[in-house]
């Protein structure tokens, strides 16, 4: 059986009293926090290792790039790409998603090709779309969602798959409705129709396996520091033919092999997706946090997110004064999230009261304006769980709402 | 408690039971007020009579329970004043809540003094002044 408690002494933020109650955090969707190791990979490389990387013919500059290409191959392995050059570091989920829509959409959308992504999506894998879609004359199409946000509507995936189909990006995990999507089964479906796949995987990389191969995706995006790992600081995965075809989105050092006055010729990726000097601290305190979570078990972590989510459905059903977004359980899989509505309750104010328990919880659209109007629930309230987290907390959870009730709507 | 200053019996009341709710026959005029970090919204209808008074005053969208209420005690307590009136009471309300004065809001203000405890909330004051700066934006056209 997993015990969160052998973990939670490696989080030193967890021990402290948040409005003289214990902190019980609950908003890992948003960030989670980060194990000692990672902070001592941050300290170590500024008290030892600094220097800039790549270009330096010193000791300090050495060991600043081994660490940092290192840190490469060590999240090319996290995700089993097939060679490290398939690892391009960026500020996270959203940058590699504008990379790809920049880049890659640039130069190969035009008028009347589709963009097919689902209503699920949070802004940050719709927005560039959008704004692709306007530079390129491409139009954008949602997969719709089930009764209730329960899952996809993968009746109709074959009907949305038309030929003018381009990329089809997806969400894994939605950071509102806990859906675990079948990555594989859209992918092999995609490249059947001849669009290629993006991944956000910014809920789901720090939580379960992610193998690029398996799943078969073209590009993968994520956020180090929604997996325990630094902010500012992510991975766009893409395969290496692809990416060695698309433009630079940004220019500068780095990033080129000859420039001229008149022009300049770029190097293959990564290089040429990483103008200018990288954020190699954080990137290599994020290979620290990934070994961390390999440490555990990326298997027992997801088996243990579904645990505690399966365990709060069932207490937070059993209030009868909520109604729980996204799938029932035995309808589709569920993450470790769990996102409700409180009749005649908004969820700035259950945040606020339950802040004052000590419970930190996200209120609001979560970054999903379009599907939350579409639910009929423009703001609710999100609980999200990782490993750290124990059973004893959701029951604090469960009397904390109780007292919001009581307060506001009794 | 803290959270008591903030929730007061006069907010509750208002949030539950929100006073010239829904919007007023046209023409008047009407705005607009979006809190994009909880995705509220706020409609505020005005109507001003010949002599620049406040004839009409509601709103109508969702919100939390100190949006609702402030938009609510918002109507019962500028309607009938003048257009100056009511935006010296705004600049009044605002820089209230915002802590750009530290004096007591005036006795004239009424149940409007329940929300003062908002300023100790700072990540509510948006939710707060929400209804108002759509008001604003109407008296200022």
């Amino acid at each position: 059986m997993f015990d969160p408690r052998q973990f939670r002494s490696d989080f030193p933020i967890l021990n402290q009293e948040v409005n003289g109650r214990p902190l019980v955090y609950l908003d890992n969707g948003a960030s989670t926090q980060k194990p000692r190791c990672v902070i001592d990979a941050l300290t170590h490389y500024y008290e030892h290792d600094h220097s800039n990387v790549h270009r330096g013919l010193h000791d300090l500059s050495n060991r600043a790039t081994a660490a940092y290409e290192k840190a490469r191959s060590t999240l090319a392995r996290y995700f089993n790409a097939r060679s490290e050059n398939e690892i391009i570091f960026t500020r996270g989920t959203t940058e590699g998603i504008n990379l790809v829509a920049n880049s890659w959409g640039r130069q190969n959308l035009k008028s009347g090709d589709i963009i097919l992504l689902t209503e699920m999506e949070h802004h940050s894998n719709m927005v560039p779309w959008q704004l692709v879609a306007k530079a390129t004359g491409a139009n954008l199409r949602y997969l719709p969602v089930t009764e209730n946000g329960a899952s996809l509507d993968l009746s109709r995936l074959d009907e949305f798959l038309t030929p003018e189909v381009k990329l089809f990006a997806f969400t894994h995990i939605s950071n509102t409705l806990g859906v675990i999507n079948p990555v594989r089964e859209l992918c092999r479906k995609a490249k059947t129709a001849g669009a290629l796949t993006l991944i956000d995987a910014a809920q789901s990389a720090g939580h379960d396996l992610v193998d690029v191969q398996a799943i078969g995706c073209d590009f993968l995006a994520c956020s180090s520091h929604k997996m325990a790992g630094p902010t500012g600081m992510g991975v766009l995965y893409g395969r290496e033919e692809l990416l060695n075809a698309m433009p630079p989105w940004q220019g500068g050092g780095e990033m080129i092999s000859r420039v001229t006055y008149e022009g300049s010729e770029w190097k293959p990726a990564p290089a040429r997706f990483e103008a200018g000097t990288p954020n190699i601290a954080d990137t290599i305190a994020f290979a620290a946090a990934v070994d961390y979570l390999d440490g555990i078990g990326r298997e027992k972590i997801a088996s243990y997110d579904h645990h505690l989510a399966m365990i709060a459905f069932e207490k937070l059903s059993a209030l009868g004064f909520l109604r729980i977004l996204g799938p029932r359980p035995g309808q589709s899989e569920r993450a470790g999230l769990l996102t409700f509505t409180m009749e005649g309750v908004h969820a700035h104010d259950i945040t606020e009261m339950a802040n004052q328990s000590g419970v930190a919880l996200r209120g609001g659209h979560h970054c999903n304006q379009p599907l939350m109007r579409k639910l009929g629930a423009p703001s609710s309230t999100r609980a999200s769980f990782y490993f750290y987290n124990t059973e004893e907390e959701i029951d604090v959870l469960v009397d904390t709402l109780k007292k919001i009730k009581n307060f506001f709507a009794p | 408690m803290d959270l008591e200053e903030l929730y007061q019996t006069v907010i509750l009341d208002h949030a539950r039971r929100p006073r010239n709710h829904g919007p007023l026959p046209e023409p008047c005029q009407k705005a607009r007020g979006d809190n994009p970090t909880c995705g509220d919204e706020v409609t505020v209808y005005l109507h001003v009579d010949s002599e620049g008074k406040i004839e009409g005053l509601k709103f109508d969208g969702q919100g939390c329970a100190i949006s609702q209420a402030s938009a609510s005690l918002m109507t019962v307590k500028l309607k009938g004043r003048t257009k100056e009136e009511a935006l010296g009471m705004l600049y009044t309300f605002h820089d209230h809540l915002t802590g750009k004065t530290s004096e007591d809001l005036p006795g004239n203000f009424g149940d409007l003094i329940a929300l003062a405890g908002v300023r100790k909330f700072p990540q509510r004051v948006k939710c707060a002044t929400l209804s108002w700066n759509a008001l604003k934006q109407l008296l200022q056209e």
